[in-house]
Parts: structure tokens; C-alpha cells; sequence
């Protein structure tokens, strides 16, 4: 994923959004680049439909810029929002209408081409494997053919950027995967850049390049996975949990002397230590010095469930 | 605009075929065939009548092609007619299709993904507001001409042009009548997110002034400048003129006065307070076509202003009301 052009297509620079008077967005920079699959992840009401809805110029940012394929998303909003396909978290198509009628409504609004534009339909319905559906009536679709219906109507307008607003939200886990297959075929075949965003991180992280975490309106962290877990929780350092049948407030005391080691604490025979290196070696040594029972050490990197439970679990 | 055109041309489909659509136009085709044929008995049956408030009715003037709209069914209480009818009738036309045009989009969650299309956000709602008053129209003007077409076969007095071109006003009051109430339940639309909450405030402020102002004015005029037995003229002309002011507060009242100036020419000094009973003593000179439009302009224009006022508060509340993700 390093190979994709650094050519940014979307600049937001210091955004800031209020809701009578709470901040929901505050500050947010953030640089995504063309090709890209970035994953805005966060809990409900972190402020990410906000943001979204300031890139696509639906919402004026109280204060800061954003700009989306080169255009100010606030004062040339339809510019962006003809390069931008967007699904919204609360997806509706008029249910009296067929699935091709509510996509060919798009399409006028898009103003393709009436000689295009039955291909274009055909064609995103393909992709997304509702092509046997197309002359159903909306209002016999379930939740997930819904949404997948949403995807063609994104792909109407031959999106240079798509912006998914909870694809996958509400789905069972087969058709979710489906669409997060989809996501990643249309990145890949059709240089789409994506910008997802969602509060199931397990789920969504699997096909993302980049991720952004969202906390209260901050964006907390930026990068992708792997390099998110030290930076956001231990600044760099390691952490080791070392689990012991007694634990002797003198082996703590001891553990602290350890070059390296910044913090030490203890809970229900469970001692996390918090180190600038892997200290595991002289922790063990100490460990049997003592004539302690070692039952467990282990590193903890498992920083996605820590996000996980640290952001995500909040409400 | 090219927005716009799309949003109402998708409009004017779904309106022609909805349900709502097909039983509102066929009430209002039986309604005006009703009528049409009534007046046509009532015409055909006066020249060897003895009911002498018939006979003044139909010969009053000139006018027998009007007729066609304004005899109906009379009888001692009062004149049920066409015209009437139209009063009471238009406004549900106008409420039923402006009570839903907003906040259906928002509550099916179509608003956001089509204003996250290329188009201006106002040509939701101009689009919405122009295939509103193409279908208004539509419905009106056609049972209007089709009155026309078959008073024509069947009394057999062709339509001067004088007339033709009072009937085409009296359309086009209809149409700015049935807009006003359109506007206004737009306006409720975009206020109120709940589709029925916006339909249940419509329709009791179309009862309350179609039905109930009219009579409740002159009891407030009475508290205001009571009229004793033995009054001066002064005060009863006073009494009157509030009761007038009053009631004109009702758009209905507007209607009712400027559809009557145009249909029926005789009638037609607004001024004037003619009860049924009165007609026979009158000497007939109905009003020239230009002095019914002197007499109707300030009614014509205060409904179109209403309409503009209500159309304008939708759309600046609309255009800046947040987009929010819930």
C-alpha cells in the first residue's frame, strides 16, 4: 500500500464544528491521499458523521478548512460533490420506486448522459450483485441488500472518492464482509479512495491502508494499525504483565531498578510493567531469585482490543 | 435549475401516480360534473320556472355560460355551487400535496444522500414547490375546461369571449388559492419533522378559517362596536365595515370575494353585502370585466402575497436548517 501517489485528496486543517455550544469536532487535521482506504474509527458521537458531513460541504465547520480533490468543501460544495460519492449512515431510497428507478433519480442528478446512463446502472448493480433485483420495488429490500444498493448508487457518478458513512453497520457478518470485499475491488480496479467510517474496528481495520481514531471530537491517533498501539498507549514503550501465584511487595521494588523500566503496578497477583525495552529476560531472573511462581509473562500487544476497550466501550 | 428540473419532473411522476393523487382528482371531477349538471337543469328548467329566485339567477345578466358555475343548487337556505365548492376543496388539495414534502424526505433518510448530489440545496424544495402548482393546476384548470366543453353541447349558448377570458381568471385564483395552502403546508412540512403532526396543524387552520372565522368575525365586531336598537347609521356602517375587515383576515374570504367578483358580475361590488333576497330588486348591470378585476385586486394580491410569505419562511428555514447525522 506504500506504492500509492502521495496526492492528497482530502486536507482538513484545523476543522472545528459546535452544536449549540458543544464542540463536536475539534481541530481536526488530517490528510488523506488518493488511493488510499482510510478507516475513521470511533464510538457513536465522536464526531464522525460531522466530519463527513463538513467534507461534503452539507454542514458548515464553525471554524478551519477543508478541502476535498482541490475544492473548498464550504464554498464549492457541488464541485466536490460531483467527484464524491457518499453513503449516509441513515440510508433511504424511495420504496415505491424500483432499485434501478431510484438509481437512475441519481444518475439525472448527476446529469450523465441519458445514452450512459442504463449501462451505469447495470454496471454498479453487477458490482454489487443486485442485478437480478433491479426492477424490485425498494420496499421489498432487506437491510443489507439496502445497503449494498447504496454502494451502486455511489458508484453512479464514477466516484474519484467515496465516503461511507457505517457500511457495515447492522449487518451479519457475511453480507458485511461482502461489502468490505467490494470496498476493496473497487480500490484496487477502479482507483477509488475510500474514507470509511465506523465503530467496528475489528471489522473494518481488516481492509484499511490508514486508520484515524476519533475520541469526543479528537482525532487521538493516525496511522495504521500496527504502529497505532505503542504510540497511543505507551508512547513508544513496551508493556509486560507478568502474572505470579504471591506477589511480595519486595519483588516490585525490585523490578523498578531495572534500567529501563519507567512504572510498576500491581493488581490481584498481576504485575504490569511498563518498560522502554523488552526487560522480560531480567524480570524472569528476578522472578526466580526470588523463589516466586512465575505463571504467566507476556507482552501485551494486543493494543487493538485495548483500543477497543479504552475508546469504543466508553458509553 | 437543471437540479431542480430533475427533482420536479420526478415529483410531478410520483404525484400523477399516487394514490392520493387519482382520489383527489376524481372527487373533484364527480364534485364539478355534479355541479355542472345541476346548473345545466336549473338553466334549462328557468324559462318556464315560477321560482322567481331562479329566474333572477339565470337572467340577471348576459352571462349564461358562467351560469354554469355559479347556479348549482339553490334553495331557500343558500347557493351551493361550483365556485363554492372550490373554496372549501382546494385547500385539501393544496395541504395534500405540500403537508409531507420535506420531512418525508428526512424521515426516509433520502435527504441526505440526494443533497450529497450535484445540485443546489434549494432545488429540493423548488422542484418540490413547481410540481406542486403544475399538479394544481392540472386538476383545476381540467374539470374547469370540461364544464365548459360539456355547457357548451348542452345549453348550447356559445361562451363570449368576455366570458372565456373570466373563466380563465376565475383559474387562475384557483390556482393562486390552492398554492397559498400549498405553501403553507410546506411550510409545516419543513418545520415539523413528524409527517402527521404537519398534517393535523393544516388541517384544522384550514376549518378554523374557511369554517369558523366567517362567523365568529361578526360576533366580535358586535362586542367591539355593539349596535343597539335605534343605532346610528354611523355605528351600523362601522359594525359592518370591521365585520368585513374581519372576516378578511380568511383567505377563504379573499377566494370567495374575488372568484364572486369574476364569475358573477352582477354581484360583483364588493362593497356591497347582497343576500340572495335582495337580487330581485336590483337592477341588473353587471360589471365590466376590468372594473370585477379593480374590485378583486387587493384579494388576488393578498392571497398570492400569503402564499409568497409562507413559500419564503419554507425555504429560508429549509436552506438553513442542519444536516445532522441523526
Amino acid at each position: 500500500m506504500n506504492d500509492v501517489m502521495n496526492k492528497p485528496i482530502i486536507i482538513a486543517e484545523n476543522l472545528t464544528k459546535q452544536y449549540s455550544g458543544k464542540t463536536v469536532v475539534n481541530k481536526l487535521n488530517l490528510t488523506i491521499n488518493e488511493g488510499e482506504i482510510f478507516g475513521l474509527l470511533g464510538p457513536n458521537g465522536a464526531g464522525k458523521s460531522t466530519i463527513i458531513l463538513m467534507l461534503l460541504g452539507l454542514t458548515e465547520p464553525a471554524s478551519g478548512s477543508v478541502r476535498v480533490a482541490g475544492f473548498n468543501s464550504t464554498k464549492e460544495p457541488i464541485r466536490v460533490k460531483r467527484v464524491t460519492g457518499y453513503l449516509p449512515e441513515r440510508l433511504g431510497f424511495y420504496e415505491d420506486m424500483t432499485a434501478r428507478q431510484n438509481l437512475r433519480y441519481t444518475a439525472d442528478l448527476n446529469s450523465v448522459a441519458s445514452s450512459e446512463v442504463e449501462a451505469r446502472i447495470r454496471e454498479s448493480l453487477e458490482i454489487v450483485g443486485l442485478e437480478k433485483n433491479k426492477n424490485h420495488l425498494v420496499a421489498t429490500f432487506s437491510k443489507g441488500m439496502k445497503k449494498r444498493l447504496g454502494i451502486a448508487d455511489v458508484l453512479i457518478k464514477k466516484p474519484r472518492l467515496a465516503i461511507l458513512d457505517e457500511p457495515t453497520e447492522g449487518l451479519d457478518i457475511k453480507i458485511a464482509n461482502q461489502i468490505l470485499d467490494n470496498i476493496l475491488i473497487l480500490n484496487k480496479e477502479k482507483n477509488i479512495t475510500f474514507l470509511i467510517s465506523s465503530h467496528q474496528l475489528n471489522l473494518i481495520q481488516k481492509i484499511c491502508s490508514r486508520v484515524g481514531i476519533m475520541s469526543k471530537g479528537n482525532l487521538i491517533g493516525e496511522g495504521n494499525i500496527d504502529s497505532l498501539d505503542r504510540g497511543l498507549f505507551s508512547a513508544g514503550k513496551y508493556r509486560i504483565e507478568i502474572e505470579l501465584s504471591t506477589v511480595d511487595p519486595s519483588i516490585i521494588e525490585k523490578i523498578k531498578t531495572i534500567d529501563t523500566v519507567v512504572e510498576v503496578s500491581e493488581k490481584d497477583n498481576v504485575i504490569e510493567i511498563l518498560s522502554g525495552e523488552d526487560v522480560r529476560p531480567q524480570v524472569s531472573r528476578l522472578v526466580i531469585d526470588n523463589n516466586l511462581l512465575l505463571i504467566r509473562m507476556v507482552i501485551k500487544d494486543s493494543s487493538l482490543e485495548d483500543i477497543y476497550l479504552k475508546y469504543f466501550k466508553e458509553e | 435549475m437543471k437540479g431542480a428540473l430533475t427533482v420536479f419532473r420526478k415529483e410531478i411522476g410520483d404525484y400523477f401516480s399516487s394514490k392520493i393523487f387519482i382520489i383527489l382528482l376524481a372527487l373533484i371531477y364527480i364534485a364539478g360534473l355534479g355541479f355542472a349538471y345541476l346548473s345545466i337543469q336549473a338553466i334549462k328548467s328557468a324559462p318556464m320556472s315560477t321560482d322567481q329566485a331562479l329566474l333572477v339567477k339565470v337572467f340577471i345578466d348576459e352571462m349564461f355560460f358562467l351560469k354554469l358555475y355559479t347556479v348549482g343548487e339553490i334553495n331557500a337556505i343558500m347557493t351551493f355551487n361550483f365556485v363554492r365548492f372550490f373554496g372549501a376543496f382546494i385547500p385539501l388539495i393544496g395541504i395534500m400535496f405540500g403537508f409531507n414534502a420535506i420531512n418525508s424526505e428526512r424521515n426516509s433518510g433520502n435527504i441526505s444522500r440526494i443533497l450529497a448530489q450535484p445540485i443546489y440545496r434549494d432545488s429540493l424544495i423548488n422542484g418540490k414547490f413547481l410540481a406542486g402548482i403544475t399538479t394544481i393546476s392540472i386538476m383545476i384548470s381540467s374539470i374547469v375546461l370540461i364544464v365548459m366543453g360539456i355547457g357548451l353541447r348542452s345549453i348550447g349558448v356559445p361562451p363570449t369571449s368576455e366570458e372565456i377570458l373570466r373563466i380563465f381568471i376565475f383559474i387562475i385564483i384557483c390556482v393562486i388559492y390552492g398554492i397559498f395552502w400549498m405553501s403553507l403546508s410546506m411550510l409545516f412540512s419543513v418545520l415539523m419533522r413528524n409527517v402527521a403532526a404537519a398534517i393535523l396543524t393544516a388541517i384544522p387552520i384550514w376549518l378554523f378559517l374557511t369554517f369558523f372565522w366567517p362567523f365568529l368575525s361578526p360576533q366580535i365586531a358586535n362586542r367591539a362596536i355593539p349596535v343597539p336598537a335605534g343605532a346610528t347609521l354611523a355605528t351600523q356602517i362601522s359594525n359592518v365595515s370591521l365585520t368585513v375587515d374581519l372576516m378578511r383576515i380568511s383567505p377563504f374570504i379573499l377566494f370567495y370575494e374575488s372568484t364572486a367578483a369574476v364569475m358573477d358580475p352582477t354581484l360583483g361590488h364588493l362593497s356591497m353585502r347582497v343576500t340572495d333576497s335582495d337580487l330581485s330588486r336590483m337592477i341588473a348591470s353587471p360589471l365590466s370585466i376590468s372594473q370585477s378585476l379593480v374590485q378583486i385586486w387587493p384579494q388576488l394580491i393578498a392571497i398570492l402575497a400569503l402564499a409568497m410569505i409562507c413559500f419564503a419562511i419554507s425555504y429560508i428555514v429549509f436552506m438553513k436548517q442542519e444536516i445532522r447525522s441523526t
